[in-house]
Formats: structure tokens, sequence, C-alpha cells
């Protein structure tokens, strides 16, 4: 399909990385961020990745990264600008557990946008909310399509592919809309030195905001349950009966 | 108020499992706070013959909503209607199923009523009159525990997680028709998976495969000991073998797939990276098969077996299927 230019704003986040061992401070409040490796949370790359093909298919467009983060979030956002973002946006705030907060202050800072997509990785892998795409779209107005695996456009109808139990359902909508990019949506490049080179050039803006409106506090973290105790039964096949055995008379699961 | 609204689930016309979960969360908390249960389902003409079946789980209102345009799911529908409902009623809680589902509507819900949202919890209780959750972060490295400041609370309970308790609620049921609606983000096809299995996050019994199985072609093996297990039964993967393409990214269980809490879950030549122990850890009973006795995966595991799966696994397959089939 002949397209003039697809513009997108693409709202990334800077999370721990998930081979990362999460610890919690000792105030009960926070994780232990020394030693914690960060980096984009790994549904953003699709989503960037996305937009930057949508551009590049139309042959014109302005692709434009948003987050809500601390200083050390500008290194995402220049990841972003490297893979082939035109320019970024970063909202100073402290993040929260609350997705509400986050989902109001981008959405008054994308009111008033030109765009055509809004994406979105479908979930963050920090606070595992799930919720800020679906939230920003409906203070917004907006159509959206979560858990997206694939997209089409043409003109302004966008058909995707989102993931439910056991198979896909069809989405369909008008740009201008949400999408929350899920695995397999595409396959992201990786920066080239160009790239990395070019982002060091590219408009970054900040600005400070607020974040207002939410309505759950945080009590405490806690690390996860304590599982019992290992029990190594054996090597090789000899040990399948005792294991038989024990899923259906200790623990009753067969 | 005191009450608590329920998204009760529905797929082609009949209740989901997560529904009865989340009636069911919904009832106790409604205990806790002194309310009653008012469920709400969408469905075609007739649902409501099978929303009835809630009373068991303690709806004391059930709220069918029917139409034509309901054979599937409408998010624009849906969020219409609990907007109104909720306005009317001005519940306590709202609590969704987190499926696919329900956790799309929840959000969409909470950016039309501008409250917060507590996704997948794995507890939901009042504490007085605060509703307090708990759910996972960071894949379940850790536990946030939260509380409510403002109402309605949203909160999508975890699957598996809440029981389905059986008891009785009032039940009144209501048949309402879908008022009408503007539909933005339109639902018009359902692409069934290629195998009828249960989806690994709705699975009471998991049997998850990786690298140790050495290729896609292996997979057969593990493909008999769900067989043998039974209908309950479903498969899994590892992150390294589903981005290897040995297997669809709807199997993945881990930090960056899906985070299950099987009654029974089967680690089958998996070591057990970090971020795929935080997507398993909740299971109820972990089963790790592996040739490595140092695998981190044996860490976590209720019951290890050190050994080739190759001849591990049939082995177990033949021992389930004998006791299957002794009909115990």
């Amino acid at each position: 399909m002949e397209e003039l230019q697809v513009n997108s704003i693409v709202c990334i986040k800077r999370v721990p990385d998930s081979e990362t061992r999460v610890r919690i401070s000792a105030d009960g409040n926070s994780i232990d961020r020394s030693g914690v490796k960060f980096d984009m949370n790994e549904y953003d790359k699709y989503a960037i990745e996305e937009a930057i093909r949508r551009k590049e298919e139309a042959g014109e467009g302005t692709v434009t990264v948003m987050t809500v983060g601390g200083e050390d979030a500008k290194e995402t956002l220049r990841q972003a600008l490297a893979m082939g973002a035109d320019q970024a946006v970063l909202l100073r705030a402290e993040t929260s557990l609350d997705g509400l907060p986050v989902a109001i202050a981008l959405s008054d800072e994308i009111r008033g946008r030109e765009f055509d997509l809004l994406l979105f990785g479908k979930q963050a892998i920090d606070d595992d909310g799930m919720q800020v795409p679906a939230m920003v779209a409906e203070l917004l107005g907006l159509p959206a399509a979560t858990v997206v695996v694939s997209l089409e456009i043409d003109g302004r109808r966008a058909k995707a592919r989102r993931e439910v139990e056991g198979g896909h359902e069809v989405v369909e909508f008008d740009l201008p809309g949400v999408v929350a990019a899920q695995k397999g949506l595409n396959e992201p490049r990786y920066p080239s030195l160009k790239g990395i080179m070019a982002a060091k050039k590219k408009p970054l803006e900040e600005k400070d905001v607020t974040l207002v409106g939410g309505g759950l506090e945080l009590i405490a973290l806690s690390g996860p349950p304590a599982r019992p105790e290992p029990q190594i039964l054996g090597e090789g096949t000899e040990p399948v009966a005792e294991l038989v055995r024990r899923l259906r008379e200790e623990v009753k699961v067969l | 108020m005191a009450d608590v609204m329920v998204y009760a689930e529905m797929r082609d016309g009949a209740l989901r499992p997560v529904a009865r979960e989340a009636v069911a969360a919904a009832r106790r908390l409604a205990d806790g706070l002194g309310g009653s249960v008012v469920a709400l389902t969408f469905g075609t003409a007739g649902s409501a013959e099978a929303a009835k079946g809630l009373a068991a789980f303690g709806a004391d209102r059930i709220v069918a909503v029917e139409s034509e345009e309901l054979s599937r799911y409408s998010p624009d529908a849906a969020v219409g209607v609990i907007e109104s409902m909720s306005n009317q009623l001005s519940p306590a809680a709202i609590v969704f199923p987190a499926s696919a589902q329900g956790k799309d509507v929840s959000a969409r819900v909470a950016g039309r009523l501008k409250r917060s949202l507590a996704s997948e919890v794995t507890e939901l209780a009042a504490d007085g009159g605060t509703i307090v959750v708990t759910r996972p972060v960071y894949a379940g490295k850790a536990y946030a525990r939260m509380r409510f400041t403002d109402s309605p609370a949203l909160v999508s309970i975890r699957p598996n997680v809440f029981p389905a308790v059986e008891k009785a609620g009032a039940g009144a049921l209501e048949t309402i028709a879908l008022p009408a609606t503007e539909s933005k983000t339109r639902i018009t096809g359902m692409e069934q998976g290629a195998r009828d299995r249960l989806d690994v996050r709705e699975a009471d019994i998991v049997v998850a495969g990786g690298r140790g199985l050495q290729g896609p072609e292996s997979w057969g093996i593990l493909e008999d000991l769900v067989e043998a297990l039974g209908p309950q039964a479903t498969l899994g993967a590892s992150r390294a073998v589903v981005d290897a393409g040995w297997r669809p990214h709807g199997e993945q269980v881990g930090q960056t797939g899906k985070v299950v809490s099987p009654g029974l879950y089967f680690a089958i030549g998996i070591s057990g990276a970090i971020q795929h122990l935080a997507g398993m850890r909740t299971a109820n009973v972990i089963v790790a098969v592996n040739k490595d006795p140092e695998a981190p995966i044996f860490d976590v595991a209720n019951y290890g077996i050190v050994g080739d799966v190759f001849e591990v696994v049939p082995e177990l397959t033949e021992q389930v299927r004998k006791l299957r089939a002794s009909g115990s």
C-alpha cells in the first residue's frame, strides 16, 4: 500500500535485565539497585522495530520515543535512537509500581501530538503490570490492540492479531491507535555503529513531571516464598517408580 | 459501598474456569467488607443460562448482558457497561480474571474510570475497610504488598491461585440487552491454535522441555507424557528452545514468557536460568529431570532425577500410563 508517511510514538522503559537476581533493599520498599544490570524492556524493542519499519516502508515519518524515568533512562532512550528512532522525550520522575500515574503522565504529554501509531511493549518486566498501554488508549480515547504478534496497515485501517489462550484474536481498528507489542511481532534490529554515532546528535527533550492520580500504595516488598527442601531421588530410570509413588501418595498430584 | 463487582469471563457462551475463581475471590472479599457480589457476564442470547451457575460460587446478583454482537469479546461494549454499573453501584472493588481478555478489559476500565489497577494479584483481602493485595513483581522474583487508597479498587487475579470454592449466593439473575456502543476496537475473528491443548497458564500439569531435548524432533516424548497425564496436562518450553525456533512462543515459561502456577510442573532438560525459575517457581510441585546434577533447576524442585531425558521420560510415561490404566 502506498503511504505518504507513518508517524509513531513509542513508549519505553528501562528495567533490570531478566537474568538479574533481585534483592530487596533494607527499607523493604525498593530493590537493591547495586550490581543490577539495566536494559531496555525486551518487549519495547519489538515496538521500536515496528515503528521504524512502518516509517521505512512508507518512506517518510517520524519515530518519537518517550519514557517516564530517572536520569539514567537517557541511556535507554539513546539506545532507541541508535536503533533508528528520530527523537526522544524523557519525562523525568520517579517511576511507580502503580501504572495509572505513569499512564496519565504519558497521555498528558502525547495529547496534542500528531501520530498514526502509539506503540508500547506489551508489559514491562519489572512491575509486570501489563496495563499502561490500554490505560493510555482510554485516556486518549483511542482504539487499542494489546499483546500483538502481527500488524497489517492498509491506508487508515489496521488489522492486528493478539495472543489469547489457545490461539489468536483478530483485532481491527482505524488509525490513530495503540498497539502493545508481543514477542514475535518482528525481529528487532541491533543498533549499528553508525546508528550509535548518529544517536548522539539526535534531539532528546527533557521535562520534569509529577506523577499524580494514583490510588495504590506500596506497603512492602518481600522475597518469593521459600520452596520445600529439594529431594534428589536418584539417577537414571531406577528412581522413576519412587517418583510416581511420591507424586501419588505424598503430594497427591497424580 | 461495600459491594464487589466481578467480571465473569465467558467464551463461546460458556463460563471460563477462571470466571468461577474470580467470583469465589470476590465472595471472600465481599464477606470481609460486609457487602454483596455482583457478577457480570457478556454473551449471546441464552448465555444467561450458563451465568446462573455463578450463584454456586457466591454471586448474589448476576447481570447477564446478551447481544448477538457479543459472540466475541467486545472491549468497548464491556468497558461501557462496567463503567455505567460502577457509577450506579459505587462498588468497593471490581475483580477481573488475569486472563488474556481480563487483563485487556481491566486496564481499559482503569483508564476509563481513572482508578488504579493491581494486576495478577495472588492475595486479595479486606483489612478493616481497606483493600490489600499481594502481587508478584519482577516475574515473581519479589512480591509487592499494596493497599488501595481509592475506590473502586481494580484487581485482576492470577489464574490457578484462588480456589473456586463453592459458597451459595442469592443468585438473582437479570438479563439485559447491550446498550448501543460505538466500537473503536473490533474483534473480527478468532484463530484457534493448531492443537486443542490447554494454554500453559491454565493447565494443572505442565510438561516443559528445554535444550536438553537436543532438537524439536524430540518433543514426541514430552507429547506422550502429556497424553498419559490426561486432559489437564499441557506442554511448556524454556526460552532457549523458543528462541531457537523449536517451539512456539505461546509455550514459553519465564520472565519474558508466561508465569505459571500449576499443581505439577515437569522441567525436562531445563537447566533453570533465573528468568525461567521466575516463571515457574510458584508451581505447587516441581519435578526436574536433567543429566547435570549441578543444574540450578534442582534447587527449586521438590523431586529431582539425574539422568538422560531420553531414558527417564519414556519410563515415566509408561508408569503414569499403568497408573491411569489401573483406574486409580
